[in-house]
C-alpha cells in the first residue's frame, strides 16, 4: 500500500471533522478497503478509523420493536445478538465470509461500499431498513443507487441501521465458488403490509427489489406463487462464474427457497 | 499387528513438528546481512513491441540502488529448455529464445521487463511504478487453433509459425490405426478440454542471490524442488558460473506440485544482480505475481476416438491434441504432452493399435509445464471418459467394458513404447467396488431422489509411469539431462547416520519415510537417522523430486549406499569378532557370528571405524561413509481404480461430491499414513480441477481468474471423507524397495471419476443428450448443459 495518515477519532464529532478534509476516507472493518490498498488500487491521503467509536457499536431494540444495529458493529456481533429478535438477519450476518471477516467487517462498511455481491444490502433493502447517518435518515429504497453507489455524501458516516422485524423472513445465498460472495442472494421478508424481496449478486445495477415476486407473494406467501414468474436476463451480471441467464434463473430458485425457509 | 517402526509403519512425520509450530525455515525466512530487495517491472499487456524502457525517474527515487533492464543482461544466456522433442517428420521442435528480461517484445502479461533493486521492498515497488515502459501493443494470440491459422500473429517473430512441434506417436502406426478405424464395428468419439490450471503452492516463490567477491562464490537460495538442476541450468546456460562456484539452497519449501521444478528468470536475475551490486538481493513473489509467472498446468484440447469390435474389445485409439506451451518453453514443457502423455494412452487396457498426435502451440499466455501428474492426468482423463461414453453407446456396463479389456499378463509391452512390469487391475477394481460400497448405490440413489437430488456414480481406472526415469531411454527421447538419483550415507562414530539425498522434500515427508527405510535395513531406531536434502553444498548430485520419483529412484540410491555401508560394517564386525565376513549376520542393530552367541553392537562397529585401534587397516579404510547413484532401468507403474458419487441439484446445477473411494496399487508401502495423505491431497486437487478451477484469459490476454476472488481452490468443505485403500500390492520388479510412487495418483485418477459421475447422474435423470461437460463442472456449466 501507499503511505497514508491514519486518524483514530475518539468521538463521532472528531470523525466527522476528520472526514471533512480532502482525500479522507472512512475505514470501517477494512475487509474491502485494506485489500484494495494492499493492491495499490486506491491511494487515500488519510484514513479515518471508525472502529474506536463505542457509540457506533452494538445491537438494541427500539420502542417500535425494530432491531437497531450500530454502524460499526461487526457481523459476528449481529449474528449473536440479533438472533433472538431477527433470526433471518442474524443468520445472514453469521454466514458472511469467514470468522475473520465476521469479526472485523461491519454493517456500516458493507452498506456504504454496496458491493453488488454483498449480503447486507439484501437484508437492508429486503427489510425496508432505515439507514441513519450523522446527518439524516435514509430509507433503504433510496439508499442503494447502483453498483458501489449509495445516497451517502462524501464523509457521511452511517451511525445505525434500523430493521423493522418482519413476521417471517429468510435469506438464501448461492455462493460464487471462489470468493464465496453471493453469486445470487435473495432476502424475503413478510410484513403485515406486504412482502419484500431483495436480490443481491445478480444485477448490473446492484441490489434490487423483485416487484413481481413481491406482488405474487403478498397475495400468496408460497413458493408456488412465483412458479409462473421469470426475470429478464438483460440487466443481469455475466462473468466467468455464470451467465446472465443463469443468474436470472437462480434468482427465481432462491426466492422460492427463501419463501420455503421462511416457513 | 501393524508395525510401529521401520518399513510399513505409520511413523508420525517428524518434519511436521517444525512446520506446525512455525519453526520451519523457508526461503523468505532467510535474511542476509546487507540484503537489498528486488521488484520486477512486468508487462501489463499480453503481446507488444517493446520500444523502450526509461529508468531515469526510477533510478533517482529514494533507496534505489540500481534498475536493471535487458541491456544490462547482455552476454547472459537465455533460460534453457531441458527437453527437445522431434516432430513427426524428424525435425527438431521450434525452440524460441527465452531472455531473462524481455527483449524486443513482451509475450505475456507478467513477462519481466526490468528489475529494480532498492534498500527496502516498498522502495523497490515504488520505483518499479516509476519505470516508463514504451510498448506498442500487438494483437495477442490466445486460442491454440487460431494461433495455427494462416496469417495469425506470431508470438516469436523469428519462428516460422506458432507451432512448436507436430508430434506423432507411434508415427509408424499411423496408417495401421487409420485402417483399423475404417473397419471398426463401433467408433466412439469425444472432444474435450483439459483446462489450464494455476498451481497455487501454499508458499509463493522466493529467490535470494548472494555473492562473495572475496571468494567469487555465488549462492542462490530458492524455492525449488531440485536445487542441483537449477545449479546446472543457471550456472552452465544462463550465468556462466561453474558448478564449484555456485551453491543452490532450497530449504523448507511449502509445496510445489511441479511448479518449482523449473528454472525461472527471477532466480537468474537476483543471482546476477547480487554479483553486480556485491550485495544479497532478495525477491519474494506476491500471490498476484504467482498467477502470472508460475508455470501453469494442463491446457490440452483433445479429440479422442476409440474403435471397438462387436464384443467390445478395444481395437484402436486415435487422438489429436493441441497442447498450449504459453509464450516460452518452460524447462520441461515439451516433454509433458508427448513422452509423459502419449506413452500412457494404453491405460490399463489391451489396445493393439494406438496413434497419438500432439500439436504444441505458442500463445501469449503464461508458460505451461508439469503440474502434479503432468501429461498423465491428460491421458487418463480422455481415455477414461471415452470408455465411459463407449460403454453407454454400446449398452455395456462401464465396469465390465473395462474388465473385458484389462491387461492381465505381465510384463506387458504397450503399443506406445513402455513395458508395464507388474499390476493386477482386477484386484484394485474389486477392492474399489468393495470400499466404495457400489452395492449400496441404488439405495443411496433412491434416498437422493426422495430429496429431489440427482445422483450419479463414476468409476474409472488409471495407470501412470513414475519413478522418472531411465537415463538411457529418456536421452533417446530428447531429454537433455540424466534422471538418476544419488545418496550419501555418513555414519558417525557413535552410530547415528546422516543420509544426504538428492531428492527434495516439499511436503512429501521424506525426512520420516527415508529414515524408516534405513532404520529397517540396519535394525536401529529411526531417530538415529537424519535426512538432509536441498543444498548443493551438502548433498551429492541430485535430480530432485517430481514425477513420483523420490522413493523409487532417490530411495533406491539410498538403499544402495546403505548396503555399501552394511557390507563394510560387516567386515569391521568380522575383524572385531575374528570371524569371516560371510558368517556375519546383521539383525536388530547387532552383528552376530552365525550359529554362535558372539556378537557386537552397531555402535561398537561404527566406533571402531572412527577409532581404528583394533582395525584391519591394511584391508579397509577407516570411516564409514558411502555414496551411490541409482539409475532406474524402467519406469514404475502405479495403477488403480477410483469411484466418485455425486449429487447434482437439478435446480441450480450444483455438484457435491458425496463419496469418493480410491484403490491404489503402489507396490510396497513404507509409511501407510503418508501414502494416505498423498492420495488425499491428490484427490482434493483432482476434485478441484473437475469442479472448481477455471483459468480464463479475456480477449486481450488478461487473466480474469487472477486471484482467489475468481480462481476457486478446493476447500475442506468441497471434498468428502475418502475411502482409501492400498492393500493391493504388486511390487515393482526392478527397484530394491519394490515401490512405485504415490504422489500424483490422486490427481490423475480423480478428475474422470468426478465427470463420469456427473454425466451418469444426468443420464439417469433422462438427460441422454449430455455425454460430456468440460471441466470445471461449475454450477453454471452443469445448468447450461441441462438446458439442452
Amino acid at each position: 500500500m501507499y503511505a497514508f495518515e491514519l486518524v483514530r477519532p475518539a468521538t463521532l464529532d472528531e470523525a466527522v471533522t476528520a472526514l471533512g478534509t480532502e482525500e479522507a476516507q472512512a475505514l470501517g472493518g477494512g475487509q474491502t478497503l485494506i485489500p484494495t490498498l494492499k493492491q495499490r488500487l486506491a491511494a487515500p491521503a488519510k484514513l479515518v478509523c471508525l472502529g474506536g467509536l463505542a457509540e457506533l457499536k452494538g445491537v438494541c431494540i427500539d420502542d417500535d420493536g425494530a432491531v437497531c444495529v450500530g454502524g460499526a458493529t461487526p457481523h459476528a456481533v449481529v449474528a449473536a445478538e440479533a438472533a433472538a429478535h431477527y433470526p433471518a438477519l442474524a443468520a445472514l450476518a453469521g454466514n458472511i465470509g469467514d470468522p475473520a471477516v465476521r469479526n472485523r467487517g461491519t454493517i456500516g462498511g458493507s452498506l456504504a461500499n454496496n458491493d453488488p455481491s454483498a449480503c447486507y444490502p439484501a437484508a437492508a433493502l429486503g427489510s425496508g431498513a432505515t439507514i441513519r447517518t450523522v446527518n439524516r435518515d435514509i430509507a433503504a429504497d433510496d439508499f442503494f443507487q447502483g453498483m458501489f453507489t449509495t445516497a451517502l455524501e462524501d464523509g457521511e458516516i452511517i451511525t445505525e441501521v434500523r430493521f423493522p422485524v418482519p413476521e417471517r423472513a429468510a435469506y438464501q445465498k448461492f455462493e460464487q465458488p471462489a470468493s464465496r460472495f453471493a453469486l445470487v442472494g435473495v432476502f424475503v421478508a413478510k410484513y403485515a403490509d406486504g412482502v419484500r424481496v431483495a436480490v443481491t449478486g445478480a444485477s448490473e445495477g446492484g441490489v434490487f427489489r423483485w416487484a413481481e415476486a413481491e406482488a405474487a407473494l403478498s397475495a400468496d406467501f408460497s413458493a408456488a406463487a412465483i412458479a409462473g414468474l421469470s426475470l429478464e436476463a438483460d440487466m443481469m451480471i455475466g462473468d466467468l462464474h455464470g451467465s446472465p441467464e443463469y443468474r436470472a434463473h437462480l434468482v427465481k430458485v432462491l426466492t422460492g427457497r427463501a419463501v420455503t425457509a421462511a416457513g | 499387528m501393524p508395525k510401529d517402526h521401520g518399513i510399513g509403519a505409520s511413523s508420525k512425520r517428524r518434519e511436521d513438528v517444525r512446520f506446525l509450530t512455525g519453526r520451519g525455515r523457508y526461503t523468505d525466512d532467510i535474511n542476509l546481512q546487507g540484503q537489498a530487495h528486488a521488484c520486477f517491472v512486468r508487462s501489463q499487456v499480453a503481446h507488444g513491441r517493446l520500444n523502450g524502457v526509461n529508468t531515469d525517474a526510477a533510478a533517482g527515487m529514494p533507496g534505489v540502488i540500481r534498475v536493471f533492464t535487458a541491456a544490462d543482461f547482455e552476454g547472459v544466456g537465455g533460460l534453457p529448455c531441458g527437453w527437445q522433442v522431434t516432430d513427426r517428420h524428424g525435425a527438431p521442435m521450434q525452440e524460441p529464445g527465452h531472455p531473462v528480461l524481455a527483449t524486443g517484445k513482451v509475450r505475456h502479461v507478467g513477462d519481466p521487463i526490468a528489475l529494480v533493486v532498492a534498500e527496502t521492498y516498498d522502495q523497490a515497488r515504488d520505483a518499479a511504478e516509476a519505470v516508463v515502459v514504451d510498448i506498442e501493443e500487438l494483437e495477442p494470440v490466445l486460442d491454440m487453433k487460431a494461433a495455427l491459422a494462416d496469417g495469425a500473429p506470431k508470438v516469436h517473430d523469428d519462428l516460422t509459425s506458432n507451432l512448436c512441434y507436430d508430434w506423432g506417436f507411434v508415427e509408424e502406426n499411423r496408417e495401421a490405426v487409420n485402417k483399423a478405424f475404417e473397419t471398426a464395428h463401433h467408433v466412439t468419439t469425444l472432444d474435450l478440454v483439459n483446462q489450464r490450471l494455476v498451481p497455487n503452492a501454499m508458499e509463493p516463490r522466493v529467490a535470494i542471490g548472494d555473492y562473495n567477491f572475496a571468494t567469487d562464490d555465488s549462492t542462490l537460495y530458492t524455492t525449488s524442488q531440485n536445487p542441483h538442476v537449477i545449479r546446472l541450468l543457471m550456472g552452465a546456460f544462463v550465468l556462466g558460473i561453474p558448478e564449484h562456484k555456485l551453491r543452490v539452497v532450497a530449504p523448507d519449501v511449502g509445496g510445489g506440485f511441479g511448479s518449482k521444478i523449473f528454472h525461472y528468470a527471477e532466480e537468474a536475475a537476483v543471482t546476477f544482480a547480487a554479483k553486480q551490486l556485491r550485495r544479497p538481493v532478495k525477491w519474494t513473489c506476491t500471490r498476484s505475481e504467482s498467477f502470472v509467472t508460475d508455470a501453469q498446468g494442463r491446457d490440452h484440447v483433445t479429440k479422442i476416438e476409440l474403435a471397438l469390435d462387436a464384443e467390445g474389445h478395444f481395437q484402436a485409439i486415435r487422438t489429436e491434441t493441441y497442447a498450449n506451451m504459453g509464450a516460452y518453453l518452460s524447462t520441461f514443457a515439451p516433454s509433458i504432452p508427448t513422452w509423459l502423455h502419449g506413452t500412457l494412452m494404453a491405460g490399463n487396457y489391451k489396445t493393439p493399435l494406438i496413434y497419438v498426435n500432439v500439436k504444441a502451440v505458442f500463445t501469449n499466455t503464461v508458460p505451461v509445464d508439469a503440474y502434479r501428474g503432468a501429461g498423465r492426468p491428460e491421458a487418463t482423463f480422455q481415455l477414461e471418459r471415452v470408455i465411459d461414453k463407449a460403454a453407454r453407446e454400446i449398452g455395456m456396463d462401464p465396469v465390465e467394458l473395462r474388465r473385458k479389456n484389462f491387461i492381465t499378463e505381465f510384463p506387458y509391452a504397450t503399443p506406445v513404447a513402455v513395458e508395464y512390469d507388474t499390476g493386477d487391475y482386477n484386484a484394485t477394481l474389486d477392492k474399489l467396488l468393495e470400499i466404495a460400497d457400489v452395492a449400496g448405490f441404488e439405495a443411496r440413489l433412491a434416498e437422493s431422489k426422495a430429496r429431489g437430488k440427482l445422483r450419479g456414480l463414476g468409476i474409472n481406472c488409471y495407470i501412470e509411469a513414475c519413478g522418472i526415469a531411465p537415463s538411457h531411454l529418456v536421452g533417446q527421447l530428447g531429454a537433455r539431462a540424466g534422471l538418476y538419483e544419488s545418496a550419501t550415507v555418513r555414519v558417525n562414530a557413535t552410530g547415528g547416520l546422516v543420509v544426504m539425498t538428492g531428492s527434495h522434500s516439499h511436503g512429501q515427508g521424506h525426512e520420516t519415510s527415508f529414515a524408516q527405510v534405513v532404520a529397517d535395513m540396519i535394525g536401529i531406531p529411526e531417530n538415529m537417522i537424519e535426512i538432509v536434502h536441498g543444498d548443493t553444498a551438502n548433498t551429492p548430485m541430485g535430480m530432485g523430486t517430481y514425477g513420483s520419483r523420490s522413493l523409487a529412484v532417490g530411495g533406491s540410491a539410498m538403499v544402495k549406499a546403505t548396503n555399501k555401508i552394511i557390507a563394510k560394517a560387516r567386515k569391521i564386525a568380522a575383524h572385531l569378532m575374528e570371524a569371516s565376513p560371510e558368517d556375519i549376520e546383521l539383525k536388530d542393530g547387532r552383528f552376530t557370528v552365525a550359529g554362535t552367541d558372539k556378537s557386537v553392537a552397531w555402535g561398537d562397529v561404527t566406533l571402531a571405524a572412527y577409532v581404528p585401534h583394533n582395525y584391519p587397516l591394511d584391508e579397509i579404510e577407516p570411516g564409514l561413509e558411502e555414496t551411490a547413484f541409482y539409475d532406474p532401468n524402467n519406469f514404475t507403474y502405479p495403477a488403480g481404480a477410483y469411484a466418485c458419487e455425486v449429487e447434482v441439484d437439478p435446480e441450480t446445477g450444483k455438484v457435491t461430491v458425496e463419496r469418493f473411494a480410491a484403490a491404489d496399487d503402489f507396490g510396497n508401502i513404507v509409511n501407510p499414513m503418508i501414502v494416505d495423505g498423498q492420495v488425499h491431497g491428490g484427490i482434493a486437487q483432482g476434485i478441484g480441477q473437475a469442479l472448481l478451477e477455471t483459468t480464463t484469459y479475456d480477449e486481450y490476454g488478461q487473466l480474469l481468474s487472477g486471484s482467489y476472488m475468481d480462481y476457486a481452490m478446493p476447500r475442506a468443505s468441497d471434498v468428502p471423507f475418502y475411502a482409501v485403500d492400498h492393500s493391493c500390492q504388486t511390487p515393482c520388479t526392478h527397484n530394491p524397495l519394490g515401490v512405485k510412487g504415490c504422489g500424483e495418483a490422486g490427481a490423475i485418477g480423480s478428475p474422470p471419476a468426478v465427470v463420469n459421475a456427473v454425466v451418469d447422474a444426468l443420464q439417469r435423470a433422462g438427460m441422454t443428450h449430455i455425454t460430456h461437460i468440460d471441466m470445471p463442472l461449475t454450477p453454471s456449466r452443469v445448468w447450461a448443459a441441462m438446458q439442452g
